[in-house]
């Protein structure tokens, strides 16, 4: 594999802004898509654009393959049991907000109890906090470290028969940690708890099979691996599923409707109502052959590179604090410079054409136990190289001098 | 000085800059040097909401004009937010009202303040035009 040659397959990346070339270093915001994706969008919509299932023309049933083998290519990729485990959403915060809504109305009552962690992303607070209030539940966390790692020893006190489920991030988005969800799984299940995991950070970046981790929900987003906005996936074991209720009503949901009752379609259509996100599916499945042919030996190796030079040169900047120093750490780093705002930093690094994230990352207990406003953030996707790292010391020596007094 | 010749004024001074880093290291320039709101001032009650860099805003009615003293943690949007107390403060209510705020534009600060950019700049407008209103109407 060639790091040039990969570059060359996201057109976005060679461009300049503010005149000078792009570094892009904010893949955990959203990853660049490759010019297969694109072309899979175009495609679609000037070839074979049509409303899926039920349709008996072949534009329609053209159509509906490409959707349904979009799952299957999904379900092989996080290596589910069977495809109609595999739920299309709008991303990650739609998975989530599912399955607290149905499974949670369903399961969680009052003085039951809902276990996050304390580095989740708002998108595994909320929904919770929802259902935990609607049904006078509540919501516990498992603390974390100043490294930023789960402090998982009182877990098993954490644990009891109160716990309907556990819902913890693979991989912070603020700190980069990423979490032995295994262990996680598996303590929770001895204690009755299903487990939901959030799989945003970490679907782009690591092998995932979801039998072998034995979770009963893993969640993910399409854009953030390679794939368009507006899709994402809900993996759900079959038995879980099927019991539960649907969550929005609609067409394609439903097996027959009358004004007095309706009988619910099957898996995976049962949480599908309405037309889905038909190119988003296409798109993600193009994504994720594409990812197949990189190969997760290539990404992780390139992002462990990526991720060893960037803390080193980080480290060697007199001042700079990193949060986050989890042992397992993936290939986002959290920082500040003394005395500086995140948003000054981020701001002139964009005028040096270094887009990066600041602020609080949707993480704001995460920043409330850093006693911080935010932090400049920047993510590393395997089509990023050295001078990346290299541009970044250069810009950040530059804010540093414009912004001292 | 009307608002009119203050944004004139800054318009003029930052034709001066011939790229992007010496209009930052001026409006950095600006953040550092800008009279800090009376403690007692900044207050959660005087908090913007924005989501990135926080900033105060007080305003009190001085002899038929208003006056804006501000502050926030970030140094650029502290430049920015004394451009705009230069324009606006010690102003009439009504003309702070009808103030469009062309300089914005013509300084290439667009990008700040379009809403976009989560840094309380759009906020910050918003607060000063409703203090304008509110006494006005008092």
């Amino acid at each position: 594999m060639n790091i040039d040659k990969i570059r060359k397959d996201f057109p976005l990346l060679s461009q300049n802004i503010n005149g000078k070339d792009l570094i892009y270093l904010d893949s955990a915001a959203t990853t660049q898509k490759p010019r297969v994706v694109v072309d899979a969008i175009a495609q679609y919509y000037s070839e074979y654009n049509s409303n899926i299932h039920r349709g008996v023309h072949s534009l329609s049933q053209k159509a509906t393959n490409e959707f349904e083998n979009a799952r299957e290519v999904v379900q092989q990729f996080i290596g589910a049991e069977h495809p109609h485990e595999i739920i299309f959403t709008s991303g990650t915060t739609g998975s989530i907000n599912l399955v607290a809504a149905t499974w949670g109305r369903q399961n969680i009552s009052a003085g039951d109890e809902v276990l996050i962690s304390a580095m989740e992303h708002h998108s595994n607070i909320v929904p919770w906090q929802l259902i935990c209030d609607e049904k006078g539940a509540h919501l516990k966390t498992i603390p974390m470290n100043e490294m930023g790692e789960l402090e998982l020893r009182g877990l098993d006190s954490l644990l009891s028969h109160k716990t309907k489920i556990v819902a913890l991030s693979h991989i912070s988005n603020s700190l980069g940690t990423i979490n032995p969800i295994r262990k996680v799984i598996k303590q929770a299940h001895n204690n009755g708890a299903l487990v939901l995991i959030d799989g945003a950070q970490s679907v782009a970046h690591t092998p995932i099979d979801v039998v072998d981790l034995g979770a009963d929900f893993f969640a993910f987003s399409g854009h953030k691996l390679f794939g368009p906005t507006g899709i994402g996936v809900l993996y759900g074991k079959e038995s879980v599923l099927n019991d539960m209720p649907p969550y929005k009503g609609g067409g394609n949901m439903i097996k027959s409707v009358t004004f007095e009752k309706t009988i619910y379609n099957d898996l995976p259509h049962k949480f599908e109502a309405g037309t889905p996100n038909i190119v988003g599916g296409i798109g993600l499945s193009s994504a994720i052959e594409y990812v197949k042919d990189i190969g997760f030996d290539f990404i992780t190796d390139q992002e462990t590179k990526l991720k060893t030079a960037a803390t080193e040169m980080l480290k060697s900047i007199p001042g700079v604090r990193i949060f986050g120093e989890a042992d397992q750490k993936a290939s986002v780093i959290s920082f500040n410079l003394e005395g500086l705002h995140p948003f000054d930093v981020g701001t002139i690094l964009d005028q040096l054409g270094i887009a990066v994230r600041t602020g609080h990352h949707c993480t704001q207990p995460v920043m409330d136990f850093f006693q911080i406003p935010g932090t400049v953030r920047v993510s590393f996707s395997f089509y990023n190289n050295m001078e990346d790292i290299a541009a970044l010391k250069r810009g950040l020596m530059k804010a540093k001098s414009m912004l001292s007094v | 000085m009307t608002i009119k010749e203050a944004e004139d004024e800054i318009v003029s001074e930052f034709a001066l800059f011939s790229d992007w880093m010496e209009k930052y290291e001026y409006i950095i320039e600006l953040g550092k040097e800008m009279p800090i709101i009376d403690e007692a001032h900044q207050t959660e009650k005087n908090l913007i909401p924005g989501c990135q860099s926080r900033v105060w805003l007080h305003a009190e009615h001085l002899n038929g004009k208003i006056v804006f003293t501000a502050n926030s943690d970030a140094i650029i949007t502290k430049g920015i937010i004394s451009l705009l107390i230069r324009i606006l403060s010690n102003q009439r209510a009504e003309d702070i009202l009808d103030a469009e705020l062309l300089f914005i534009k013509e300084i290439g600060l667009t990008d700040h303040l379009s809403p976009t950019r989560s840094n309380g700049l759009v906020s910050m407008v918003k607060q000063m035009k409703n203090f304008a209103f509110a006494f006005s109407n008092a």
